[in-house]
């Protein structure tokens, strides 16, 4: 029986997600205002938007891909994909010019985490965009 | 840009309400179930902030 519920689900056509998935990359909720999930879009556009604004004011700092030593291409890659899911936060204060460096302290250490957090929170929404578009998920 | 000037707890609070908000909105299925996870998910962060608060302070002797 566990297995029947198990079964592997087809996957929808890319009409169906990815314009949805991919504006909810861009802007955050923004795939579920495209799915008319107005509430939802707005409750993630405020919480993805005030953690990434929050770390900007703590002047967190931005990751850059490095290479290197194991840890220091994991810390490094792994966190410029959490930045970059943020969409067009992270692109804006990119083309803005926000280059804070890695200072020592601890507003400055949690505004990195809120950047990066905000991105992987983004992500979850855009998962469950998917799900939603894929109608797997009311 | 202003800036932010925050106590850990102050800190910690604010990323407990975001996280809390977003977990409660994407995870269930119904609105009362989103609302009710994302209170518990909120509990749950303060308790253990103020859990570990405390080991801390204690471990430190």
């Amino acid at each position: 029986m566990a297995k029947e519920k198990e079964q592997k689900q087809p996957m929808p056509p890319l009409g169906a997600w990815v314009p949805a998935v991919a504006l909810g990359w861009l802007v955050p909720g923004g795939g579920h205002f495209l799915l008319k999930r107005n509430g939802r879009g707005a409750l993630l556009l405020l919480s993805v938007t005030g953690m990434f604004l929050c770390g900007l004011m703590m002047q967190g700092a931005m990751f850059q891909p490095q290479s290197g030593d194991l840890l220091t291409t994991l810390i490094n890659t792994g966190g410029f994909l959490g930045d970059l899911c943020s969409g067009i936060l992270y692109l804006l204060s990119v083309w803005f010019g926000y280059n804070q460096p890695d200072m020592a302290g601890h507003v400055h250490d949690y505004g990195t985490k809120f950047l990066v957090t905000a991105g992987l929170l983004n992500v979850l929404a855009m998962v469950d965009v998917y799900e939603i578009a894929a109608g797997r998920k009311d | 840009m202003p800036k932010m000037n925050l106590s850990h707890f102050e800190a910690a609070f604010l990323f407990a309400l975001f996280t809390s908000v977003v977990l409660g909105v994407v995870t269930k299925r119904t609105d009362r179930d989103r609302l009710h996870y994302g209170a518990y998910t909120f509990v749950c962060f303060l308790l253990a902030l103020f859990g570990l608060g405390w080991l801390m302070y204690f471990g430190h002797g």
